[in-house]
């Protein structure tokens, strides 16, 4: 057996670097209305994962939920710092990369946004922390990283 | 061509590079960004936007109108606004001391918009306007309800548009060239059946609003094509329609047969293909989606809500011979949103008056279903608005009843919740 952790590349909807514990959230998220960016925590309380805080993680959902000011979710919560580390996706999604990419122009600060298939999904899932570097490269840390 | 295969004309090159200023730099590589996320090969020339990001959800909206304005920024093709947070034309129904970031926010949002040189028109409703888009326009819209009738009633061409990208378009003046404005991506899914529901019931507003709730639940984003509607008389049911399926399932685009114009024949709409699945209505649906849209046991009411999306000037003139000589009950209170434009054109017909000696109040620029709440809203509300009563539970914590308009303006007079008998047992379970 391999030991060493296989890196998966990734499609890049918006670029960037991160590291930071995966959390995987059971149903798709909207970013506007179902998260607030003042605390970085799920609200919709139709959703399993309510009370969860998302910052600073690596979130893993398999698609958003769809609302037009989810871009505005996104940027809100870079510019207050409560923004996930890094997202990846399976289907890719508009929204959330366009507030990143408005968020760094505005703020210097950004969050990358991947998409990458079902089964790198599944693996990427198993992990505790990832690391994600230039070029869309996804590589699994060999433990739990302290948060920021 | 860019480096990731999107074909740019010389105009488009010299935003990229920056000639026309970091603004509309920047709008440049946001639409080129959806347009890769997309896999689209090109940009389409828009002629008409419908701006949603004046529409404030936190401080980063304003900095990025700021940000704009201090950049260059020039809208290349008319623009008008969604409403707003806060209404500009009535600013007493949310005071900044319910909310003061909020709502001075909101105000500085819509004013910068404004100083853009968006067309502060102000409404979720801008078709009903004169001057907006017509069939087979390219466009870029957002707000959920009016990107699902320009599509179907219209025949306009619009995806969904987030906020920030909406902006980004309407400066460049292009859109990805995918989704919903290229001819294949507008075919019909699912096929669902009218034909068991009694004519009496599709001659009533309400029926679209529950179609519609019934239609997005079972569509999610596929493209619903509904067979055995009657010819309609307004617009104003096609609205409900739209502004349902859309809430309850990010319906963007649907036909009706013989209605809407990409859907002359149900082969027109289906582009020659068969539907994926076919549904037949039935009075339990309907009776169902109503339940659905319904979080209060029927009693004593605080406030009707009245005009989501915006009402038009042929519901307002529905509406005033349900009200004629009558008052609504002492303590109630009693909203319709609407536009500057239908308000103005509602009151040079004296109906503004009329309204006032019933006890309604006819707000503009905004609607009743968000947070902060407007004056008095609370408790338990009628509406008429599956989308309404879609929302306003979560976003505003109070208990909603769903009713005709016949319903909303005989509770509000009575002042509990009453039921048209004709409609709920007259062949509804």
């Amino acid at each position: 057996m391999d030991e060493r952790p296989a890196v998966i590349a990734a499609r890049i909807l918006h670029g960037g670097v991160a590291r930071g514990n995966v959390l995987t959230l059971t149903e798709p998220l909207s970013f506007w209305g179902a998260f607030d960016p003042r605390s970085g925590e799920i609200i919709d309380i139709h959703h399993p994962q309510k009370g969860t805080c998302i910052s600073g993680t690596i979130l893993l959902m398999r698609e958003t939920r769809g609302s037009g000011t989810a871009p505005g979710g996104m940027a809100e919560a870079l510019r207050l710092g409560t923004a996930p580390a890094g997202v990846i996706l399976i289907e890719p999604d508009i929204n959330l990369a366009i507030g990143a990419m408005v968020a760094e122009t505005l703020y210097g600060r950004s969050c990358p946004v991947l998409s990458v298939g079902e089964d790198d999904y599944a693996k990427l899932a198993q992990e505790a922390a990832l690391e994600i570097t230039a070029g869309g490269l996804i590589t699994p840390l060999p433990r739990a990283v302290p948060r920021a | 061509m860019t480096a990731i295969g999107i074909a740019l004309d010389d105009r488009d090159r010299a935003s990229l590079d920056g000639a026309h200023g970091p603004a509309m730099q920047f709008a440049m590589r946001l639409v080129l960004a959806a347009a890769e996320i997309l896999g689209a090969r090109s940009l389409v020339s828009v002629t008409f936007a419908h701006i949603d990001a004046c529409f404030y959800s936190g401080e980063a909206h304003v900095d990025f109108a700021q940000y704009l304005l201090a950049h260059g920024a020039r809208l290349a093709i008319p623009a008008w606004t969604n409403n707003g947070v806060v209404s500009l034309a009535d600013p007493d129904i949310r005071p900044e001391a319910s909310d003061p970031q909020t709502v001075m926010g909101a105000r500085k949002l819509m004013q910068l918009y404004e100083r853009l040189g968006c067309k502060p028109v102000w409404t979720c409703a801008p078709y009903q306007l004169p001057g907006g888009p017509s069939y087979g326009d390219h466009i870029v819209a957002g707000e959920s309800n009016a990107v699902s009738f320009y599509n179907s009633v219209i025949g306009a061409r619009t995806n969904k548009y987030g906020d920030y990208l909406d902006v980004a378009c309407a400066l460049i003046g292009k859109a990805p060239y995918a989704g919903l404005h290229l001819d294949e991506e507008r075919r019909g899914d699912i096929l669902i059946r009218t034909d068991a529901i009694p004519d009496d019931w599709k001659n009533d507003n309400i029926f679209y609003h529950l179609l519609g709730h019934y239609a997005g639940q079972f569509s999610g984003r596929r493209i619903p094509v509904i067979s055995g509607l009657p010819p309609q008389k307004t617009m104003d049911s096609l609205k409900a329609l739209s502004a349902a399926a859309a809430t309850s399932g990010g319906v963007a685009m649907w036909h009706a047969q013989g209605i809407t114009p990409e859907a002359k024949t149900l082969d027109h709409a289906f582009q020659g293909g068969a539907p994926g699945a076919i549904l037949e209505l039935t009075s339990a649906l309907l009776a169902k989606a109503r339940q659905d849209l319904t979080s209060a046991a029927d009693g004593p009411l605080d406030m009707v809500a009245l005009g989501t999306p915006h009402f038009s000037l042929t519901e307002f003139e529905r509406l005033m011979p349900f009200i004629d000589g009558r008052r609504l009950k002492p303590g109630l209170a009693f909203y319709i949103s609407t536009s500057r434009h239908v308000r103005h054109e509602a009151a040079t017909r004296g109906w503004l008056g009329d309204l006032e000696k019933f006890g309604a109040t006819v707000i503009a620029d905004t609607c009743t279903y968000y947070s902060p709440a407007v004056r008095r809203c609370r408790g338990h509300i009628m509406t008429n608005s599956a989308k309404w009563a879609y929302y306003a539970p979560g976003m505003l914590g109070v208990e909603v009843s769903f009713g005709s308009l016949a319903e909303c303006v005989e509770s509000a007079v009575r002042g509990e919740v009453w039921r048209d008998p004709r409609l709920w047992t007259n062949g509804l379970p």
